[in-house]
């Protein structure tokens, strides 16, 4: 074979992810930021069309013209908007952090299990999706609740004299967050830990190290790449999550997914809402860039062999 | 170092993976200082002999004890044993002086600096200190993870194929450099090795390991001269088997065998007058001339510093001679005798 037809083959195996980016991700966001720059108006669709397809290229110009930025003026200007950015990255960091802290753990654990037990604990950390996430979101309601599960069993236990007050709080929605992204931390992590070259902990307790001193000196070093795929992982779409802030927050807990969420549905401004998604894109970029330089430092020490 | 280093003695140890029994019974006495060599093919059990007396592996049943002190059931980070991973196993995300420092935590910053200096200069890597392992070559990152396992002063320092992943010009050079280093600092080694030429060129003594037993120990010359099995006989260079029975029960060691070519003699201990055996002769030492067992040369080949040959014998198997030539050989095709010293032949049940 020659190297050239390779090479062209090399290249068509490479197209097809162009090709979903463009359709299914740069083109809708081209859309949600052509929006973004109306204006709202009573009308199906809700919103003035910025460009008219059939003025050619008087259109291009008034479309020029007709781009107004006052959404984004809006977003910057009203503390209600800022509240609800700070906030949304607020829970998503809190959350990230229990998730590192609850993760590591669990992941180091499935890959040390015994090598035949590892596919039944895999598949238990995945089961939970074989379920609506709706439903297991509404699940905790009924644990959370002040008369539900979880206040049952400690007033049961006499650990507590009256019910603890967790739903429609912003407890409850960390332990939302957490309980459903844990999946997405845990296997990114695991599969990792599970590619760690065992003799290295070998030569480490070889040489001295505690058992303690061997997870926090290597395993753990080793590991930092998967735990900053598993955070970047659940760090993004729990910023604009929306479910679990609806269903287990209060009317006070602020996330950019809930306001998308009204301005979309409730206020019907369409404008506004596509402003705040792309508001939540521009955030969530910041940290895939940061984990993205964190990754690739991972690539060159965590694959030594 | 220490004034007298303690021995490392293992007594009947097993180490079972469910019915198998990937080390048998293995009973061991290392000399202090002394440089030993486990050899063996792959799946011997080499490797988790050498696990077990890191600790890495808990024995089935068995002791493992250093001077005084059991290591039996101690973890492998409280044994004052180390060991040097035929991976090399070096830390990926720590610099070389990182590396070589891990294992010198209770020392205090300075005089672990003072340490890994001094074994860069042992290992020749000063001014490698801060470099990563994986901008190492193969040779080099083999001298970082020598000093490494050699930084906590080990009483015994135990290495897996220690230049199995070296190429062979650098293979000659390094072993050495380990015997070298080795003979400086007067640790005893236990090596572990597949390569019967690099176990004779390291070794004081090799021990011969075959299906998880340790078949026997020796020095390199004496397992080559009389090795107790035809599989240690094999493995360590040409060998001439002869089968025969054993004759009758003299003085010494020095036995008869009855072999269908005439009788031959051989060393051999304590075995009874009848026993089915092998004599085994190395190449070498076959002397052809007018006394021996009859034999065909049906093939001499000119290797300049000595001749190899193929002798038929009567009942047409082949015996290898090789030896330095001389004028006036037997030619190929011609009739000789054969015959070899009973010091050169080793004796060992067929």
């Amino acid at each position: 074979m020659s190297g050239r037809s390779r090479f062209s083959f090399d290249r068509l195996i490479r197209l097809p992810p162009f090709v979903w980016l463009g359709a299914f991700f740069l083109l809708p966001f081209a859309i949600t930021l052509k929006i973004s720059l109306s204006e709202p108006a009573t009308a199906i669709p809700p919103y003035l069309p910025v460009l008219d397809w059939r003025g050619g290229l008087d259109g291009w110009s008034s479309f020029l013209e007709a781009l107004n930025l006052d959404n984004y003026a809006t977003l910057y200007a009203d503390p209600f908007y800022r509240d609800a950015a700070l906030g949304s990255l607020g829970y998503a960091a809190l959350a990230s952090l229990i998730l590192v802290a609850v993760g590591t753990p669990l992941a180091y654990a499935l890959s040390r299990a015994p090598a035949r037990w590892q596919p039944l604990l895999l598949a238990l950390v995945i089961v939970p999706f074989w379920t609506s996430f709706l439903i297991r979101i509404y699940a905790w309601i009924a644990i959370l609740k002040p008369e539900g599960l979880l206040n049952l069993v400690l007033l049961r236990l006499g650990l507590i004299a009256r019910p603890l007050t967790i739903l429609n709080t912003d407890a409850a929605v960390i332990i939302g967050l957490v309980y459903a992204y844990l999946p997405f931390m845990v296997l990114p992590l695991y599969a990792v830990m599970n590619r760690l070259d065992p003799t290295l902990r070998d030569a480490a307790a070889d040489l001295g190290a505690s058992p303690t001193r061997v997870f926090w000196s290597v395993t753990l070093p080793l590991s930092l790449p998967g735990i900053a795929a598993g955070a970047a992982l659940c760090f993004i779409p729990m910023v604009g999550e929306f479910i679990i802030p609806d269903l287990l927050g209060s009317s006070e807990t602020l996330m950019l997914g809930r306001v998308l969420w009204t301005e979309f549905f409730s206020n019907r401004d369409w404008p506004l809402a596509s402003a705040v998604a792309v508001l939540i894109l521009a955030i969530v970029i910041v940290p895939v860039v940061l984990f993205r330089d964190s990754l690739r430092v991972g690539e060159g020490t965590g694959e030594g062999r | 170092m220490s004034d007298v280093p303690p021995r490392l003695t293992v007594r009947e140890l097993t180490k079972s993976f469910g019915t198998y029994r990937a080390v048998d019974a293995v009973t061991l006495d290392l000399e202090p200082g002394e440089f030993f060599c486990l050899l063996g093919p792959s799946g011997c059990g080499k490797s988790t002999l050498l696990r077990l007396i890191a600790g890495f592996e808990r024995p089935t049943s068995g002791q493992i004890r250093l001077g005084d002190q059991d290591l039996t059931g101690l973890p492998p980070h409280r044994r004052p044993v180390n060991m040097m991973f035929q991976s090399y196993a070096l830390f990926p995300h720590m610099s070389v002086a990182g590396n070589i420092g891990y294992g010198l935590k209770d020392m205090g910053r300075t005089a672990a600096a003072v340490r890994v200096a001094e074994l860069l200069r042992l290992v020749r890597l000063e001014g490698f200190g801060e470099r990563r392992p994986e901008t190492l070559s193969g040779g080099q990152r083999q001298r970082v993870a020598l000093a490494r396992a050699l930084a906590r002063e080990p009483q015994l320092l135990l290495l897996d194929e220690p230049l199995g992943a070296l190429d062979r010009g650098l293979r000659e050079e390094t072993q050495g450099e380990l015997r070298t280093i080795q003979r400086r600092l007067g640790t005893a080694f236990v090596v572990v090795t597949h390569d019967p030429e690099e176990a004779m060129m390291l070794a004081d003594r090799i021990g011969v390991m075959e299906a998880g037993r340790l078949v026997q120990v020796a020095p390199p010359i004496a397992l080559y001269r009389r090795p107790v099995n035809r599989y240690v006989a094999g493995l360590l260079g040409d060998v001439n088997l002869l089968p025969g029975r054993l004759g009758p029960d003299a003085a010494g060691e020095v036995r008869t065998v009855e072999t269908p070519h005439g009788i031959v003699q051989g060393r051999t201990t304590s075995l009874a007058e009848g026993t089915p055996v092998v004599v085994a002769v190395r190449p070498e030492d076959l002397v052809l001339g007018a006394q021996g067992l009859p034999a065909t040369v049906t093939e001499a080949t000119f290797l300049g510093d000595r001749l190899r040959r193929t002798l038929r014998l009567p009942d047409g198997s082949f015996l290898r001679a090789s030896g330095p030539p001389a004028e006036g050989d037997p030619p190929a095709g011609s009739e000789t005798r054969v015959a070899f010293s009973a010091d050169a032949a080793a004796i060992f049940p067929a």
